[in-house]
């Protein structure tokens, strides 16, 4: 049995509990989401309609023109169930028209403008609504990088952000997400076909268990191997860790007075909270 | 003696101690309603705890309103409250008082500062430097924040200085989810506040707070432990609650009875190991 299974009622009470106490004590009451169809955002819906009330939680489908339809209607899925308010804005005319000027771009290119015009649309609705935008990234996403800086790795409030997708998967299945999105294979849907763990090059389920053991337990490199994984796959690992810490940063500063932000002048978020 | 103790397991504002103050006089009237002797509240009740370069804003002297205030009240329900505390030369400690009949009855300042993990205390505060017992109308007591409970020396003087009951303040992040139960850090309090009241025959006191901070959640879970390290009182996990429960002389002097480690303790084989390990550690 893996150590990374939980006890999804205490996680779910933990959870449930950040959504409704970070946003009651700024004094609003809804939360905006992206949802894609996939798990992720799913997950934090329901976490969402449980802490808020689901007519205090705004759900947005943001499809571009490539996106395959069945995630539009695994997103709508999850909304009915739920019963949270959704709408769909689309993002294809934003993203062609902003291409229009550059038609050479990269598939790379691509994806980012697509993550961060949805970005713009749920902090629009944020000042719209009144609503905090609830994050959808994941720990093994923010750990590996796999995410777009100010795109889909942009929020007020990210409920799921420490724990694994492995863990994403249990919470889901324990908090009655829709088997056909628990069981469907993990994509950022930027193209037809493509999958998270093709692109990855590894399965989630064998990344979160390198990860759990070199992160929470930090464990070294020798225990590791003899934990049975290869060096070349701790190594990689290891550095897509340490190359994508920029984007789990707020922008560094250069420091010239005596009380620079977050280095000297330190306060919490919840400062008089 | 017999009496109530209350456990103000609250949710403090971070930094808002006009806020905080209120919320504490609440549960004292409450606390005075429901005729509880005592009233615990947490570690940094007056406060939050997650303050960094708010700790001078917010700290309060001995002789502050606030801490008037919260004497004045004590001629009602003895008071347990933490708070920061600002010295005449400016250092500023996690602090803890016990209030009873009008007074200032004791004052411990949290020795032990975690620095770690997620704690970042001796960046912003001072360490206190003594443990001692103090005498109040329930009988002789310690006073111990949060930290302070994990190093085993903290309780022992407390308990050889002749206290029979251990408050103990808390503000303990919760973390550490697995398959189990509880959270990592719920079930270790649970097996230190249980072994520490066996081990020293005395009764735990413990009040830990709830809430979030910029994430982090506390677990409360405030306990009354007897001298035996049963628990007779739980509050609820990662709620607000308001916890009361009847603490027997007997029952202490039972415990005392069957089980005398404390009677037995050999102080002075203690010192002497201790003054010679101090010895070679500094030659």
């Amino acid at each position: 049995m893996s150590e990374l299974r939980v006890n999804c009622l205490l996680l779910q009470k933990i959870l449930v509990g950040f959504v409704r106490e970070e946003i009651h004590k700024v004094g609003m009451k809804k939360a905006v989401l992206g949802l894609s169809g996939g798990i992720d955002s799913a997950l934090v819906a329901y976490i969402a309609a449980q802490a808020l009330g689901p007519e205090n939680v705004h759900a947005i489908i943001m499809p571009y023109k490539s996106s395959n339809p069945e995630s539009e209607s695994h997103a709508r899925l999850v909304a009915e169930r739920l019963r949270i308010s959704c709408q769909v804005v689309e993002i294809t005319p934003m993203v062609d028209a902003y291409f229009d000027l550059f038609p050479q771009a990269s598939p790379l290119r691509r994806g980012n403008k697509m993550a961060r015009e949805r970005m713009t649309v749920l902090f629009d609705h944020s000042a719209l609504l009144p609503a905090l935008v609830l994050g959808t990234s994941n720990k093994t996403e923010l750990l590996l990088g796999y995410g777009t800086l100010h795109g889909d790795m942009a929020s007020a409030l990210n409920p799921i952000g420490d724990i694994y997708k492995s863990q994403v998967w249990q919470l889901s299945e324990a908090m009655g997400v829709p088997m056909e999105i628990v069981e469907k294979k993990p994509s950022a849907d930027l193209w037809a076909g493509q999958t998270d763990e093709q692109e990855l090059g590894f399965t989630y389920r064998e990344v979160d268990e390198l990860l759990y053991r070199m992160v929470d337990l930090r464990m070294s490199r020798a225990e590791l191997a003899i934990h049975g994984f290869a060096p070349e796959f701790i190594q990689e690992i290891y550095a897509k860790v340490q190359n994508s810490h920029f984007k789990r940063r707020l922008p560094i500063i250069a420091k010239v007075s005596n009380r620079t932000i977050d280095r000297d002048f330190r306060y919490s978020r919840d400062w008089g909270k | 003696m017999d009496f109530t103790v209350a456990l103000a397991q609250i949710k403090p504002k971070l930094g808002c101690v006009a806020d905080n103050l209120l919320l504490i006089q609440e549960a004292v009237e409450r606390g005075i309603r429901e005729e509880a002797g005592l009233i615990v509240f947490p570690e940094l009740a007056l406060t939050g705890y997650f303050l960094k370069d708010l700790v001078p804003e917010v700290a309060l002297s001995l002789h502050s309103p606030e801490i008037r205030r919260l004497a004045e009240l004590s001629r009602h329900i003895s008071i347990a409250v933490g708070f920061v505390e600002i010295s005449p030369d400016y250092h500023f400690y996690n602090a803890a008082l016990y209030l009873e009949g009008g007074e200032i009855r004791h004052h411990h300042r949290k020795v032990y500062l975690p620095t770690y993990g997620l704690f970042d205390e001796q960046r912003y505060l001072a360490s206190g430097e003594r443990f001692r017992a103090f005498d109040s109308r329930f009988g002789r007591m310690g006073l111990l924040v949060c930290e302070d409970m994990w190093h085993l020396s903290a309780p022992y003087i407390l308990a050889m200085d002749g206290a029979t009951t251990l408050i103990c303040l808390s503000s303990s992040p919760g973390r550490g989810i697995s398959e189990a139960d509880t959270l990592g850090s719920t079930a270790s309090w649970r097996k230190l506040t249980s072994s520490t009241a066996m081990f020293l025959n005395s009764r735990v006191i413990y009040c830990n707070r709830v809430g979030y901070e910029d994430g982090v959640n506390f677990w409360g879970g405030s306990e009354i432990i007897d001298p035996s390290g049963t628990v007779t009182a739980r509050g609820a996990i990662l709620e607000e609650d308001f916890v009361t429960g009847r603490i027997s002389e007997a029952a202490l002097r039972r415990e005392r009875i069957s089980s005398p480690m404390m009677r037995d303790e050999n102080l002075f084989v203690t010192l002497k190991e201790l003054k010679r390990i101090g010895k070679e550690r500094n030659s």
